[in-house]
């Protein structure tokens, strides 16, 4: 399987997919680590890829996207955008309307 | 030339910003990984110009990415960016 087959396989079968440096539970890296704490805030269950633990990933979800830089956020399939674009989202209350019209469950209300 | 002054110049050049603000964040990420010594790796940029109207966010991050695909691919480990046209009022400030 190729890299862009894994990236595909993975965005197409969870609703809502970070890759990230590090971990949810540990993000190595202050960007990653600020599209956690937004998905967490939300309450949104998500897949987090850890683009360290694979060169081949890091690169690969570069080229797959053409975006140049970690995080990425997708949801259903689709980019939505790195850690600036999705704080931007978050603060005008873009993330959590696009989360809902995608039908992604999130425990927080939209405020 | 350093690397902050070629990025304000790429940028002009590409967008003709009314408003640039380049910075070099580096010194805020010392020790951490991909950073090293000199700096010049953490970069943020808050643009205005006519060329992102209209645009998306995702659009308007993928033009200044395209802009400064060289940078990104060489030193440059980190790019923040804020990127708006004119009548949005500038990015918003936190």
């Amino acid at each position: 399987m190729s890299i862009d087959q894994f990236i595909e396989g993975e965005v197409k079968s969870n609703d809502v997919v970070l890759f990230m440096k590090g971990t949810p539970q540990f993000p190595m890296c202050g960007f990653s680590g600020q599209v956690v704490q937004i998905l967490d805030h939300l309450g949104v269950s998500y897949k987090g890829l850890n683009v360290l633990d694979s060169e081949d990933l890091r690169n690969g979800i570069k080229t797959y996207s053409k975006w140049p830089t970690i995080p990425q956020l997708y949801v259903k399939g689709e980019f939505v955008g790195g850690c600036d674009i999705i704080r931007e989202m978050f603060q005008a209350g873009e993330l959590q309307s696009l989360l809902k019209d995608k039908g992604v469950a999130a425990k927080a209300a939209a405020t | 030339m350093e690397t902050r002054a070629r990025i304000s110049e790429k940028l002009t050049a590409a967008f003709a910003p009314v408003r640039l603000v380049v910075q070099d964040d580096s010194h805020l990420h010392a020790g951490h990984a991909g950073s090293r010594p000199g700096g010049e790796t953490h970069f943020s940029v808050d643009i205005v110009s006519e060329a992102f109207r209209g645009k998306s966010r995702i659009e308007r991050h993928r033009m200044v990415n395209i802009a400064l695909a060289e940078e990104l691919a060489g030193g440059v480990h980190a790019l923040a960016i804020q990127a708006a046209a004119p009548e949005d009022g500038g990015p918003a400030r936190e």
